[in-house]
């Protein structure tokens, strides 16, 4: 019995909004409930921006295709709406957000997840997020610092870790496409995502990255590789450490 | 002009009606400002012939100076000047019916979240018994300690001596056109004197006191902290205020005498047709301390420049406002800090926030004069444009004499950005909210200075200001 997908990509192509030039062009892909998956590919083959147009970012159209989550299309939600059904993206570059506390912020989230009338009950929230941080091992002092303002990069893999831990998405894309390059950012995001989906062995994830060595801590169950904006091959977690040792261009040369 | 229309269409221009009235004032001056309105004004107080000249003096220069034109615009001001009732004596009980007033006014209070019996009050239907209870119940705590807290009028008939020497003498009537305007019909305010080495805990609200009044289009007030006091002073709240007529004019005048510490906190929110023309200054005397917390919303033109003129050594002037322009609106607001005697220091920080066809300005002046050795200066002006549309400048005035003076200046205009957006709705905000949100993290270390229960009903105001906001 194979459980319905909750992700799935059907010739999706997709391009920036006011540009001609197409970025996707033509992307298949499922997730099964509770699996781990890795995008993996070059610079430029179109990752982040499958990343971006999963969330529903406004710079980006999808131009065929479809992308049905938990069997309804999303592509014409709002990104609110999608992350409101349980859609979350890590973002690659966390946005700053002067003078709001990340407590402020999560608050906020946790607010815009209820009915209009509805009030979040503000000592529930506390000890939510106190139990969230302690999951994580993250101090409690963290919470009231802006978000994301003078944050370090482990930092900011720090706060998107916990953004996922209080909203408990069903999907989370996680787009660490360069983040190979900080240790600390990685173990954050890597050990986040253990910790999560062994707490909840139902979340998907989607990791989004450029470098094998995210995959030394996390072993996803499948690996794709992007070139050109599409997937040229899929496998399971061998594949990658064939990519380390064989690099992309073996793709490039199958595909022309 | 029709009074009972829906001005603008979305958001807080919602609440922007004006009431219809059908009870007559006791008494009410012609159209227009002249010098039988100024005498009227002056008999209908029994005031002392001292004043009554200090009037007409006033109104001399009123009429013999320009209307200005470095500001904002003021070219129909005059229509609108021709137009208005310079005084307007309140009944002594207020007869609007709560039943008049709109729909949309109840609405916008509740989601406000005011209680009843206060959006009676600021609707202008009835005086909170509460609050009235409360400032008595406070009057009587601090009139043992000396502390006078009384209405502008009150003060010159109850402390004649105390008043004359101290009025006029921060903001002179010649300073300004609309001081001079101020000067010739002035009406309504408060008069507060905190004797020497007294500290209030409790903040001195002019709500409690002017709920039983209406609010005064030309008020004026005068503070007086004698030395080595410490008190706050909290002016306005940010529900909107209503007015019949279209111009309000205050002057604001406080000492600070020698190792005193003042605040005055102003907080106030006009229907869009206001031009709104205060000029509020301090004059700061030796190692005192002055901070100016103002907050400007509503209003089509609101010119106001909270000023600190640091007199005596090692005085400290601070002045901290937020500024929001909406549609059609111009906020030039900014200080002025003048430095005027040694080790003196000052600091400016400015926060704007213009939406839609709003406008904002900062106009600002640090002056400092020679001889005032190692003063110390800093300004900080910050912008946030919402819309495409909407638009800021920034006027900084510096005049240093002084060689021995440091005197920095930092402006930053910012966008709210598509990225800031994007994040904020991947989590699950709306537009709406994400805009909110970052525009409450945007006055955050202002409006952290606020009393709690203002910066709560400004957070609440931002989020239906940020309605409709984007796209």
């Amino acid at each position: 019995m194979s459980k319905a997908p909750i992700l799935s990509l059907r010739g999706l192509c997709a391009k920036v909004v006011d540009e001609d030039v197409e970025i996707l062009h033509g992307v298949d892909l499922e997730l099964i409930p509770g699996e781990v998956h890795a995008l993996m590919g070059p610079n430029g083959s179109g990752k982040s921006t499958l990343a971006k147009v999963l969330a529903g970012h406004p710079g980006y159209e999808a131009t065929a295709g479809s992308v049905e989550y938990d069997g309804e299309d999303i592509l014409d939600l709002e990104p609110d709406e999608r992350a409101r059904l349980g859609v979350f993206l890590a973002f690659q570059y966390p946005v700053e957000i002067p003078g709001v506390s990340i407590a402020n912020f999560l608050r906020t989230a946790m607010q815009a997840r209820l009915e209009e009338e509805e009030e979040l009950d503000l000592f529930d929230f506390q000890d939510e997020l106190l139990e969230r941080m302690d999951l994580l091992d993250i101090d409690p002092s963290f919470a009231e610092r802006p978000v994301n303002d003078g944050f370090s990069g482990g930092e900011k893999k720090r706060n998107e870790i916990l953004q996922m831990a209080v909203l408990r998405p069903r999907l989370a894309v996680m787009d660490e496409t360069d983040s190979g390059l900080d240790i600390d950012a990685l173990q954050v995001v890597a050990g986040g995502v253990k910790t999560l989906s062994a707490e909840d062995p139902e979340m998907t994830v989607l990791v989004i990255t450029h470098y094998q060595r995210l995959l030394n801590y996390l072993r996803p169950d499948h690996v794709h590789v992007m070139v050109d904006g599409r997937i040229v091959r899929s496998g399971g977690a061998a594949l990658a450490e064939n990519l380390e040792a064989e690099g992309y261009e073996q793709f490039r040369a199958s595909e022309s | 002009m029709p009074q009972n229309e829906v001005v603008q269409d979305l958001g807080l221009d919602q609440y922007k009606y004006h009431f219809i009235t059908e009870d007559e004032p006791v008494f009410r001056s012609g159209r227009g400002l002249n010098e039988r309105v100024v005498r009227e004004i002056s008999a209908q107080k029994e005031e002392p012939a001292w004043m009554l000249d200090f009037r007409l003096r006033a109104l001399a220069i009123y009429n013999a100076k320009p209307m200005p034109t470095w500001g904002g615009d003021l070219s129909n001001l005059e229509a609108v000047l021709d137009q208005i009732h310079f005084y307007v004596r309140p009944q002594e009980k207020m007869e609007r019916s709560w039943d008049d007033v709109p729909v949309n006014i109840k609405d916008t209070f509740e989601r406000l979240g005011i209680p009843e019996a206060e959006q009676k009050v600021l609707a202008g239907v009835g005086a909170q018994y509460e609050s009235e209870m409360v400032y008595h119940s406070l009057k009587e705590e601090w009139e043992s300690e000396g502390v006078i807290f009384d209405s502008i009028e009150d003060g010159l008939r109850n402390h004649p001596e105390l008043f004359r020497e101290h009025f006029g003498t921060v903001i002179p009537s010649a300073d300004n056109k609309f001081s001079a305007m101020n000067s010739a019909v002035w009406s309504g305010g408060s008069f507060v004197y905190i004797p020497k080495g007294v500290e209030l805990r409790t903040p001195l609200q002019a709500y409690f006191r002017v709920n039983q009044e209406q609010m005064g289009q030309f008020e004026r007030t005068l503070i007086i902290a004698d030395e080595g006091s410490k008190a706050h002073y909290i002016e306005g709240c940010t529900a909107p205020v209503y007015s019949t007529e279209s111009f309000h004019s205050g002057v604001i005048e406080i000492v600070v005498k020698g190792g005193a510490h003042f605040r005055y906190t102003t907080i106030q929110n006009w229907s869009n047709n206001m031009y709104n023309l205060v000029t509020q200054r301090a004059r700061v005397h030796e190692n005192a301390t002055m901070e100016w917390l103002d907050g400007n919303l509503g209003s089509k033109l609101t010119m106001k420049y909270p000023s600190c003129f640091l007199v005596g050594e090692g005085a400290h002037g601070s002045i901290l406002s937020i500024a929001y322009a909406g549609n059609g609106q111009h906020q030039d607001t900014g200080g002025k800090v003048v430095h005027a005697a040694p080790n003196t220091s000052s600091q400016i920080v400015s926060k704007s926030i213009s939406k839609g066809t709003g406008r904002s300005t900062y106009r600002g002046l640090c002056k400092v004069y020679e001889g005032s050795r190692h003063a110390r200066s800093n300004v900080e002006c910050d912008a946030l444009l919402i819309n495409d549309t909407s638009r800021t400048d920034t006027y900084p005035y510096i005049e240093i004499e002084e060689q021995e003076a440091t005197v920095g200046h930092e402006a930053t205009v910012s966008k709210v950005g598509e990225e800031q957006l994007f994040y904020l709705m991947s989590r699950g905000l709306s537009e709406d909210e994400a805009m909110a949100l970052i525009v409450r993290g945007f006055i955050e270390p202002i409006a952290k200075l606020l009393p709690l229960e203002y910066a709560v009903e400004l957070n609440r105001l931002i989020e239906l200001e940020m309605e409709g906001s984007v796209g």
